[in-house]
């Protein structure tokens, strides 16, 4: 059973107007260098939400020398709130499978694979479906639209139920059937990646939005955003508004505007960034959303004011502690910490000494964890605390 | 298990481990498609899984208790799981839950270990948008309230 | 022999750098600027900041990271700060390749480190003085280091788990574990046995046997490697001494301690000695002032085990060669390490045939004690009590077989490791090092220096060389002072040849042939070895030694804690040093086994009283849990 929706979606980059196969066809035209120059020019970040320069990335990995390398698609969406690849991947597919194959070609890449969360299972044969209709026009399998040597083949494997397999290291640790846990960078998986070949890992959007710029170019697509965040972001929106769903915005929009685009009034908070972003309370709702400002994967819960903040820091606490894979200590043990202190405010059995003391832990988490999980975990603790003090201590 | 099962058992993960490669980035393929059919892993098929792609039995292990949808102990027949995320608990997913335990209760008395349905509360399966949402095994469910969740549940039975 | 080095589980992002020589390509090996801590220095690509730190003497405390290991990453005690980075950086698995600026104390990281120790502590369940590892625990020093003073982020009050005492060797409580995961790379990596990996995740996660079974009932060889790399107690040995003291204070028991030289070799480290002292003398001291009856030297009987070993090849030789019978295995492999017997019962239970049938030093002489010693001294073997000390937590399993009771009682009664040892010594209330010296007790006084050897990986290769070459061709072996150097040194796998020239008439039939051999030591590299068999690369070779642990016994699980690769090393100079100054160094000419086989065992090595005692069987375990 698929999930789509009959609303027509529009926006400046992804949801605009686009014939598919265009990119690739222009990409084999112009080359690998060309491809590169108008990536760099385009300020394409990663969009799963660290945003590393998708240019310098598919860079290092053109330019490591193996016998094999791989484009791998990271669609483990799995941060609370997020559900933009949901669509992307059920409305946009060929985009995604246009974009991993013209990185397979700039990287030299033969193999691409789609790491699918188990929770999107029911659209795996969908898109196997929409791979073998792209075979029938030649943009799979051996000399791809005729370019000699150039041969691409995609395959979808399925995760199991762990948000952590969304870091891309653990994502490849998974793919290699280990336990799905981060490895130490360096090395990083441009050199030493899957099976210990070069890999390149995006996310679902980064890839999609690839044969736009290509087709229309870096320079068009940078007009769009702010000058450090160019270009469009997909925004998945949820919580107490009218118009909860996938929207297409440029960089720097403002919350307040965003607010008012999806109907949510009486607006008491917005989580940015899923549960592992931070917290704003209404005094806030003027930053924009940027990478400079406020960056984010794309996730927007919104709170209204009849819903209890520390509900919510509670929930996205025992996400953590569920989810953190357990190999490193200031996360596996830092988080429990935490989610101790939550449950202690909400029993009124605290001190602000310990909390704060909490606090400190968490900055430590932040800079001591292995990965992004426990280095953004403490985010929701440390500003829900911080910006609703007022809410969450008025018992005292 | 009588040895027939076991036998059954051993060609079918032969066949995956044929179909998937020899090779340890093939285990988790081969544990999902294990367990599509039988349900769970069990300690025989674990050890046969170990054995085939010459790794050790307690990584087998180790692989599955570390991924939520992987399973070592015996299973129903189906499995509805509920979406926790604070966004489907704020929009109707503590009513939804208490309506769902007491249905399958309901649905589960008398029956076989077998064909009972398990409930689990899992983490965002990304449909925040139409909450509250669920999987019931590999199918998306959005919207949900009791009324068309009891239609949902007669499916099943 | 082709590609014989072993193959990591790790991956590669994973596994220790190893700096050799200038890499054009990448610039490994060349130089980079650096500043650490304020002090500029040039320092080789590639090379980790830990190793970096070690090398100019600045201390980083570690948990996960271990020598012998892959480098994992997880406890993140060894973070140190780069400027320009946002996060921290782990010390251990940063290699250096550009020329960044360090600092290994600031605010930030002292701050980091002593909340990933109140962490780890908070979660840490016991009191530090009823462990055994209270003043050699790596936590406690770090708590001591961090000046940790109070449990910052609480302290869990009641245990989580059941303590695992089903082994005989190696005791399992996970509530004192912190997750290192150094356990999962030893048993998985450096072993690969694969009994222990970490289970569950996040805060649930521990490690746990296949299935959560008892140790016992899996495959574990109980080679002990993971205890001696173990930081806390979580792991530990299966502590016979309150029996031992029991049967010291009774006056009808005779209580019998024989000594393995490789305790010897590494139990001053115990008192505070560093590693390469040989402590047999003052050993024997301590063994008597603390009551034991007696004192004897395990290396007389590993010199019963070379003739035994050494005359079984020779008949398989002959039945081989001369009879050509075809149910001869070749070659035949070495059985006096009890983790290894346990190794290939579990896992090629299909060659036990290769095994030579001679039994352990330990068990040799626990069967010779309580029948000819027993006789010629006129004891009842009931009141014998054979205490063993020993490198080893295998050992422990080993006198517990059933099978292990020729002399009609249970040959040896308790293994005990030099850990263990040294905490009885220290409750008896003296300081080994100041004791004076003093000899073995007789009738077994004396052994030769090749019994000594067998404490390292290759000795007893070495051992049974010198007494079979001279066997058989009358003349000592071809190498200088008696010394066979490609038996030496802690390469994984060994392998070399000896002709053999100008036999004696009743070797004949070996005229002309390269006796040819494999020395190889911890099971990862067995298998290696059992795997070559399997494919049948091996039908050339005719005598292969295998030691489960790393560096032979020397590296034993119930050695001191730390072990390491240059700690094994030291330990085997030791032993190669005292060695080298013994009369005798041959275990043919040791003059108490002229004597035995003289007066009791008459029929000679691998006579009909020599096979009732001195030799055993084996158990086709395999691998399957049922």
């Amino acid at each position: 059973m698929m999930t789509f929706e009959k609303i027509k979606r529009t926006g400046p980059v992804l949801f605009s107007e686009y014939e598919n196969g265009s990119a690739l066809k222009k990409a084999i035209s112009i080359g690998r260098n060309e491809i590169l120059a108008e990536l760099k020019e385009s300020g394409l970040k990663g969009r799963g939400g660290a945003g590393f320069p998708t240019s310098t990335k598919w860079m290092l990995t053109a330019a490591a020398k193996a016998d094999r390398k791989f484009v791998i698609c990271n669609a483990d969406e799995g941060e609370p709130g997020t559900f933009k690849d949901r669509v992307l991947l059920t409305e946009y597919p060929e985009l995604v499978l246009e974009g991993m194959i013209i990185a397979g070609y700039v990287i030299g890449a033969k193999e691409g694979i789609i790491y699918l969360r188990s929770e999107y299972s029911y659209m795996l044969e969908f898109l196997e479906s929409k791979i073998e209709y792209m075979r029938k026009y030649g943009f799979f399998g051996k000399n791809i639209l005729g370019e000699q040597g150039f041969d691409f083949e995609i395959k979808i494997r399925l995760g199991s139920g762990a948000y952590e397999c969304g870091e891309e290291t653990a994502l490849i640790e998974s793919l290699e059937g280990y336990r799905g846990e981060p490895r130490n960078r360096p090395p990083f998986p441009v050199n030493t990646g899957y099976l210990g070949y070069p890999t390149v890992v995006n996310n679902v959007e980064t890839l999609a939005s690839v044969p736009h710029i290509i087709t229309k170019g870096g320079e068009w697509y940078k007009k769009f955003g702010t000058d450090k965040s160019t270009g469009s972001k997909l925004f998945s929106v949820s919580g107490d508004c009218k118009y909860p769903g996938v929207y297409e915005l440029q960089w720097g929009i403002t919350l307040r505007e965003l607010l008012k685009i999806v109907g949510a009034e009486n607006t008491k908070a917005v989580q940015v960034g899923g549960a592992s972003g931070v917290c704003l309370n209404e005094s806030q709702f003027d930053k924009k959303i940027s990478y400079e400002e406020t960056a984010t994967g794309g996730s927007i819960m919104i709170f209204d004011k009849s819903r209890s903040m520390l509900e919510v820091l509670k929930n996205f606490m025992e996400f953590f502690v569920e989810e953190s894979c357990g190999q490193c200590t200031p996360c596996r043990i830092g988080n429990v910490k935490l989610l101790e202190g939550v449950n202690m405010i909400e029993k009124n059995d605290y001190t602000l000494e310990y909390i704060d003391k909490l606090k400190e832990l968490g900055e430590t988490m932040k800079i001591a964890s292995k990965c992004g999980l426990g280095q953004t975990s403490p985010n929701p603790f440390i500003s829900i605390l911080d910006n609703f003090k007022d809410e969450i201590f008025s018992k005292n | 298990m009588t040895d027939k099962d076991k036998k059954i058992k051993t060609e079918f993960i032969a066949s995956l481990v044929r179909l998937y490669g020899k090779d340890r980035s093939s285990l988790l393929p081969v544990l999902q498609e294990f367990q599509k059919k039988f349900r769970y892993i069990d300690e025989y098929s674990q050890q046969e899984i170990a054995d085939a792609l010459s790794i050790h039995p307690v990584e087998v292990n180790s692989i599955i208790s570390f991924y939520a949808f992987l399973y070592d102990k015996p299973r129903g027949k189906h499995t509805i799981r509920i979406c926790k995320n604070i966004v489907c608990k704020f929009h109707g997913n503590k009513e939804l839950s208490k309506f769902m335990e007491k249905k399958v209760s309901e649905f589960n008395k008398d029956k076989s270990e077998e064909s009972k349905i398990t409930i689990e509360y899992v983490n965002c399966i990304g449909l925040c948008d139409r909450s509250p949402s669920m999987l019931v095994d590999e199918k998306v469910y959005e919207k949900i309230n009791p009324h068309n969740a009891e239609a949902i549940l007669e499916e099943l039975s | 022999m082709n590609t014989m080095e072993k193959t990591l589980r790790s991956p590669v992002s994973q596994r220790p750098h190893e700096i050799k020589k200038t890499d054009q390509l990448t610039g490994i090996g060349a130089e980079v600027s650096i500043e650490l801590n304020g002090i500029k220095m040039k320092v080789p690509i590639g090379k980790t900041i830990l190793e970096i730190c070690r090398d100019n003497n600045i201390h980083i405390p570690t948990l996960c990271y271990h020598e012998d290991l892959c480098i994992a990453g997880n406890c993140r005690l060894c973070l140190v700060e780069i400027e320009g980075m946002r996060t921290l950086q782990t010390s251990c698995s940063f290699p250096v390749t550009s020329p960044i600026k360090i600092k290994t104390f600031s605010d930030k990281v002292r701050k980091a480190r002593k909340h990933i120790v109140g962490l780890m502590l908070s979660e840490h369940y016991g009191e530090c003085y009823s462990c055994v590892r209270n003043n050699n625990c790596e936590l406690q020093s770090l708590a001591r280091e961090y000046g940790i003073d109070n449990y910052e982020f609480g302290h869990i009050c009641s245990p989580r788990y059941n303590v695992d005492k089903s082994s005989q060797a190696v005791i399992r409580d996970m509530d004192k574990c912190i997750l290192c995961r150094r356990c999962v790379r030893t048993c998985i990596d450096l072993q690969e046995v694969g009994v222990l990996e970490a289970v569950n995740r996040g805060y649930d996660t521990k490690i746990s046997t296949f299935m959560d079974k008892p140790l016992a009932d899996v495959v574990c060889i109980n080679c002990g490697q993971c205890i001696n790399r173990c930081p806390t107690a979580a792991l530990h040995a299966n502590d016979p001494s309150d029996e031992i003291w029991k049967a010291i204070e009774d006056p009808e028991k005779h209580v019998i301690l024989q000594t393995a030289p490789s305790p010897r070799a590494s139990l001053g480290e115990e008192f505070g000695l560093p590693p390469g002292h040989s402590m047999t003398g003052q050993l024997n001291t301590a063994a008597r002032r603390m009551g034991f009856d007696r004192v004897f030297d395990t290396n007389f009987s590993a010199d019963l085990t070379i003739m035994e070993e050494g005359t079984e090849l020779l008949n398989r030789l002959r039945k081989a060669l001369v009879e050509k019978d075809t149910s001869v295995r070749l070659p035949q492999f070495t059985s006096c390490s009890p983790g290894w017997i346990k190794f290939i019962e579990h896992f090629y239970p299909e060659y036990l045939d290769y095994l030579s049938t001679a039994k352990s030093p330990q068990q040799m002489f626990g069967s010779v004690i309580k029948t000819f010693y027993a006789d010629e001294s006129g004891i009842d073997p009931a009141n014998i009590v054979n205490v063993a000390l020993m490198p080893c937590a295998a050992k422990k399993f080993e006198c517990n077989r059933p099978e292990m009771n020729s002399s009609g009682f249970k040959d040896i009664d308790y293994g005990l490791t030099t850990r263990e040892m040294a905490k009885m010594i220290r409750e008896a209330g003296l300081v080994l090092p100041d004791l004076p010296k003093s000899g073995f007790d007789d009738p077994f006084g004396e052994a030769s220096g090749a019994g000594l050897i067998f404490g390292s990986t290759g000795g007893v290769m070495e051992a049974a060389l010198r007494t079979v070459y001279e066997l058989v061709t009358g003349r000592v072996v071809p190498f200088k002072n008696l010394n066979i150097e490609v038996c030496r040194g802690m390469k994984g796998i060994k392998e070399a040849s000896v002709k053999l020239e100008n036999c004696r008439p009743e070797f004949s039939f070996l005229e002309g042939i390269d006796l040819k051999f494999i020395v190889a030591h911890g099971t990862a590299n067995a298998k290696v070895v059992m795997d070559m068999l399997k494919n049948g690369e091996l039908k050339d070779y005719h005598f292969v030694e295998i030691m489960a642990c790393p560096g032979g016994c020397i590296g034993g699980g119930g050695q001191p804690i730390p072990t390491s690769e240059s700690i094994r090393k030291l330990r085997a100079k030791a032993i190669y040093e005292e060695e080298a100054g013994l009369p005798v160094r041959k275990s043919h000419e040791n003059p108490h086994i002229k004597y035995i086989y003289e007066k009791f065992l008459k029929d000679g090595p691998c006579g009909k009283l020599s096979h009732k005692l001195l030799h055993t069987h084996y158990v086709k375990r395999g691998k399957f849990i049922n």
